[in-house]
């Protein structure tokens, strides 16, 4: 029992299984070995992804899909320290915009199959998305929206005052100012464990053979005859044959090492979670009449956001209006919680773009590829947007459901805007 | 995050609304050859991190658009004025 060789190198790391969970307790736990190699990074490789959220997505499925061998994935900080491990995990892909319904729902579809695909367990939790609406037009425009996603094959149900109430009881019905009319629900949707995806992708794509470069900070794009050609980081250069951006929050830094001035702004959004409590919400609920969203996660605290700040931040920790504006949401929503205690509220960099939807594609900087402006909705495209940024940066043309994220739409006049705000991003 | 309105002294910032980059410039003419400095204008931004001067409105106050010079790394206010001089 003693004996046990750890395994080290990438090619025979263990497939996780019921069994080597069993097998590995059975031995004291001492067999497990490190789920990603922390190498160096090399002098020069085919393609640097910069950014290890939608980052190890795009280089997972580079390595997977693409056939590409030779790509680092470069993170200045640790693996789930940017938004991709500081979100509400909410995925759903209940869009309007004839621009985004086939991404995400591509994106949806890749959830559903991701934990097989990664052999990883990233608590994938089809527990329902609701949209709650409180007024006659407030239903009309649910409707349409659930139509739209029918009309995509997405499935959309359209949900009475009664069967709202049986589904979350614990509901403010009556509530004189804002009564719940009833809500639009996908099924489909739902929350996934955000650091496992982190660690699922991570451990993936070190597996096919993905240099996870962490703590390495780039701090310029090296540019030759009009050609991205490396970056600078703290680290020393790194030569690459291809550059792709995916570092929302800081996109705009980032770019700007190349000459470039993106339509975004940084801002910055909270999320609290509090005390574990008792199975009391089963689904993800949407407050239509406020800013305030929740969901309870498996450890039984609830897990609730609401509203952007509102001013440009990278501070990456929000201000107390919002936060009582939220708990307000939450109070004349569900009045039940208000005796629980806050354990923690934290907050993120927002890629928030002039039309609220995301960027992915080729920027005037050839063999420079820019994946950015998610918004506070980046979470659930993660699949979606690394599969279709791969084979951007693969094949140099656009994914086919990803033709509408064009960084020159502002230009032309196409932007994909759901929310119809305009170009304010606060508002998005 | 307060905010020390000229007219108003130091407030919170639940009396203000955010309107954005207060460097941008609106072009002069709507014809043709400034189209390129309207998408400018209306869609691109530095977004810096650091010093920024943004336009906020003071709402529930004296109704004055002020310029603030804010650090956005850390929250902190480097100095306010009134956006196109006295109201
Ligand atoms: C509070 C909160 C709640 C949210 N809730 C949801 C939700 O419920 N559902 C949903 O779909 N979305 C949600 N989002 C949005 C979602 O998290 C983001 O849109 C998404 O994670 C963006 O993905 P990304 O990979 O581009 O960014 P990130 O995961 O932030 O990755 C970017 C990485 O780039 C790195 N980086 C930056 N600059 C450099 C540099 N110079 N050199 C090297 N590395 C660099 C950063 O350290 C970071 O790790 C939420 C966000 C927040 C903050
Ligand atoms: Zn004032």
């Amino acid at each position: 029992m003693s004996n046990i060789t750890p395994q080290t190198s990438q090619n025979d790391a263990m497939r996780y299984s019921a069994l080597s969970i069993l097998a590995n307790g059975l031995r004291g736990n001492r067999g497990w070995t490190p789920a990603w190699r922390e190498p160096e990074p090399k002098a020069e490789y085919d393609v640097v992804v910069v950014g290890a959220g939608h980052g190890l997505a795009t280089a997972y499925y580079l390595a997977k899909e693409y056939g590409l061998r030779n790509i680092a994935v470069i993170e200045r900080s640790y693996l789930g320290s940017g938004n991709i491990g500081r979100n509400t995990t909410i995925v759903r892909s209940n869009y309007l915009l004839p621009g985004n319904v086939p991404f995400y729902e591509l994106s949806m579809k890749l959830w559903e199959g991701l934990e097989q695909d990664l052999n990883y367990n990233a608590m994938v939790s089809q527990r329902g998305v609701i949209n709650l609406f409180h007024s006659d037009p407030q239903r009309d425009a649910y409707a349409r929206r659930g139509n739209a996603m029918r009309l995509h094959g997405i499935d959309a149900e359209l949900l009475d005052v009664e069967a709202m109430r049986a589904m979350a009881p614990m509901l403010d019905f009556d509530n004189a100012r804002f009564p719940i009319k009833g809500g639009l629900l996908q099924r489909r949707g739902g929350t996934v464990r955000h650091d496992a995806v982190v660690w699922g992708y991570g451990r993936a794509a070190d597996a096919r053979g993905v240099d996870i470069v962490q703590n390495c900070e780039v701090t310029g794009i090296t540019v030759e005859a009009g050609r991205a050609v490396g970056v600078e980081t703290n680290r020393g250069p790194i030569r690459a044959k291809k550059v792709a951006l995916a570092v929302a929050g800081n996109s705009s830094q980032v770019a700007a090492m190349a000459g470039l001035r993106l339509p975004i702004e940084t801002h910055v959004l909270q999320a609290f979670v509090t005390e574990g409590i008792k199975p009391f919400l089963d689904h993800v609920v949407t407050f239509g009449a406020g800013h305030f969203y929740v969901s309870q996660s498996d450890k039984g605290g609830l897990v609730f956001g609401g509203d952007l700040d509102g001013y440009n931040s990278y501070a990456q920790r929000g201000n107390l209006p919002v936060v009582e504006d939220v708990c307000e949401g939450g109070m004349a929503l569900m009045p039940a919680i208000g005796r629980l205690r806050l354990l923690r509220s934290w907050g993120g960099l927002m890629d928030m773009s002039m039309d609220g939807s995301p960027i992915i594609d080729r920027t005037p900087v050839q063999g420079l590829y820019l994946n950015a402006g998610w918004c506070y909705g980046g979470f659930k495209a993660t699949p979606a947007s690394g599969l279709c940024f791969a084979h951007l940066i693969a094949r140099d043309e656009p994914h086919p459901v990803a033709t509408a994220y064009r960084l020159d739409r502002f230009a032309s006049g196409r932007v994909i805007d759901e929310k119809g705000m305009g170009a304010q991003p606060n508002l998005h | 995050m307060r905010i020390r309105c000229p007219y108003c002294g130091e407030r919170g910032l639940e009396e203000f609304t955010y309107r954005g980059d207060a460097t941008v410039t609106r072009p002069e003419t709507l014809d043709q050859t400034a189209e390129a400095a309207w998408v400018d204008y209306v869609y691109l931004r530095d977004n810096p991190a650091g010093p920024h001067r943004e336009h906020w409105y003071h709402g529930a106050g004296c109704h004055a658009w002020l310029v603030v010079t804010r650090d956005v790394r850390t929250h902190e206010i480097l100095g306010v004025e009134l956006a196109g001089g006295p109201a």
